[in-house]
């Protein structure tokens, strides 16, 4: 997965106070007192605003500046394995993720849960945040790369996310072929069938609209956009 | 055409010019094509003067916006702008605009052509464009992202059969590479247009039948959800 490391800007401005305290420094005192670490704490907030998809437990990163995918893209195999099996577990621990939080369940349609994520004298982090719409094959919601730098403590922001596609399986909606518990068929699958690009999502059709071999209802419909997002800082 | 003039346009223009919202600017414009199976026929983006559309929800289309929707024929709105003074730039993709892919191109724009627009009309639809409509270009440097839904020019049934890109011809324009997406045998969706004027699309029925059925769309592949496109201007220093 390529996201850039990018060397704390942080770091380099800790010693240059460390530095400053050196110059007053007197032979009869102690020695300077280590910069005390600080800490960046964000409460990310998911509210599925769907009809009928749960979305799996959440998978947020916290990382330098770049994307864990693209429109137009390949996806990377953690994201494949979140979008088509809901396991976060390969995303969260992604190359050049310095700090990162699941969420504790799947969210209902309805529902919301807040996951706190917290990294240490990195103040300019960039987040990404995913959750698989269970009841497909491979549709996913979420948001890449957004920079948390300018967030003061006590400050949010909001958004609202479309569901994406990410390429990596057909959406045959088939018996056996999705995970969710309108079907409870198969997960992660490394084969990739599809256009292996992500793309917004077409939505799914269901039985009820046509596509008779769909283990999919009218209620497992959605629309843009299927989830809300709010990241506070908290510290 | 249905461009829209303000009457008075030399005062107009002296005008706003005086008011200092009439500079002219250099933009870098991307487009992409954000669907898992829709492609876009040749672009065309326009900057022109603000009191004119290509189109408009809840009016009839201008026989030079039917062209461009039913069979992605640009060059009566090309000549339609070129004669209002406005600064295009016509087909940056050379071609269709596959599924999840990018153009890029750069758009220099003349005094008091402040408003950009951009149409393209999107295959396999009978009569589907995406569509940004008179959007005011900032002042400010920057980039600017916006997100373009699929409109439906309401000039043609969306039958989603084979059949002619003709102003006025039924059924859906198939180019290569097309010709192999596209299924055959549908005995067609509907032959009613509900709406004649321009309006948000319904997007397409399809089936999963590509040698018979209703349509020769297929329902997992060549639907959508807005938005359909993705537009990103950088306004230069």
């Amino acid at each position: 997965m390529a996201i850039q490391q990018r060397f704390g800007l942080s770091l380099v401005a800790l010693s240059c106070v460390a530095l400053t305290a050196c110059d007053f420094n007197d032979d009869d005192e102690p020695a300077p007192m280590p910069p005390a670490d600080v800490s960046y704490s964000y409460e990310v907030t998911v509210y599925n605003m769907t009809q009928g998809q749960p979305l799996s437990p959440v998978g947020v990163a916290l990382h330098g500046d770049g994307m864990m995918w693209e429109v137009g893209m390949s996806a990377s195999q953690a994201l494949e394995v979140l979008a088509e099996g809901g396991d976060n577990s390969d995303f969260t621990t992604a190359d050049g993720v310095m700090a990162s939080a699941a969420g504790a369940g799947p969210i209902a349609p309805g529902s919301s849960e807040t996951i706190t994520v917290t990294v240490v004298n990195e103040p300019d982090t960039f987040i990404s945040v995913a959750t698989m719409l269970v009841n497909t094959n491979d549709a996913f919601a979420g948001v890449t790369g957004h920079a948390l730098g300018e967030l003061e403590v006590n400050q949010s922001m909001t958004m609202v996310l479309p569901v994406l596609d990410a390429g990596t399986e057909a959406n045959s909606e088939a018996a056996g072929t999705i995970p969710g518990p309108a079907d409870g068929g198969e997960g992660y699958n490394a084969e990739r069938d599809d256009a292996d690009l992500v793309s917004f999502h077409p939505g799914v059709v269901s039985a009820d609209d046509g596509l008779m071999m769909s283990a999919l209802t009218s209620a497992h419909r959605f629309d843009n956009p299927a989830v809300k997002l709010s990241i506070t800082r908290v510290e | 055409m249905k461009l829209k003039q303000l009457t008075p346009l030399m005062v107009a223009t002296g005008l706003t010019a005086m008011s200092g919202f009439v500079q002219a600017a250099e933009l870098e414009i991307t487009v992409q094509n954000l669907t898992r199976g829709i492609y876009f026929t040749p672009i065309l983006i326009t900057a022109h003067s603000p009191d004119q559309q290509l189109f408009n929800v809840g009016e009839a289309a201008s026989t030079e916006l039917q062209a461009m929707a039913e069979g992605g024929d640009i060059a009566g709105l090309e000549m339609a702008v070129d004669a209002l003074s406005a600064d295009t730039v016509a087909n940056p993709a050379e071609g269709l605009l596959m599924p999840t892919a990018a153009t890029t191109t750069m758009l220099s724009t003349s005094d008091g052509n402040t408003a950009l627009s951009i149409v393209a009309m999107m295959l396999p639809t009978n009569d589907g464009f995406i569509g940004l409509n008179s959007w005011m270009i900032p002042e400010e440097p920057g980039s600017y992202t916006m997100y373009l839904n699929a409109y439906d020019a309401g000039t043609e049934a969306n039958d989603e059969i084979r059949g002619g890109g003709a102003p006025g011809a039924p059924g859906l324009p198939v180019p290569p590479p097309l010709e192999e997406l596209v299924g055959n045998g549908g005995s067609g969706v509907t032959s009613e247009i509900t709406n004649a004027t321009v309006h948000i699309h319904p997007g397409n029925l399809g089936d999963n039948d590509a040698e018979a059925g209703m349509s020769d769309i297929s329902n997992t592949v060549q639907r959508w959800l807005n938005p359909v496109a993705m537009v990103t201007v950088t306004v230069s220093e």
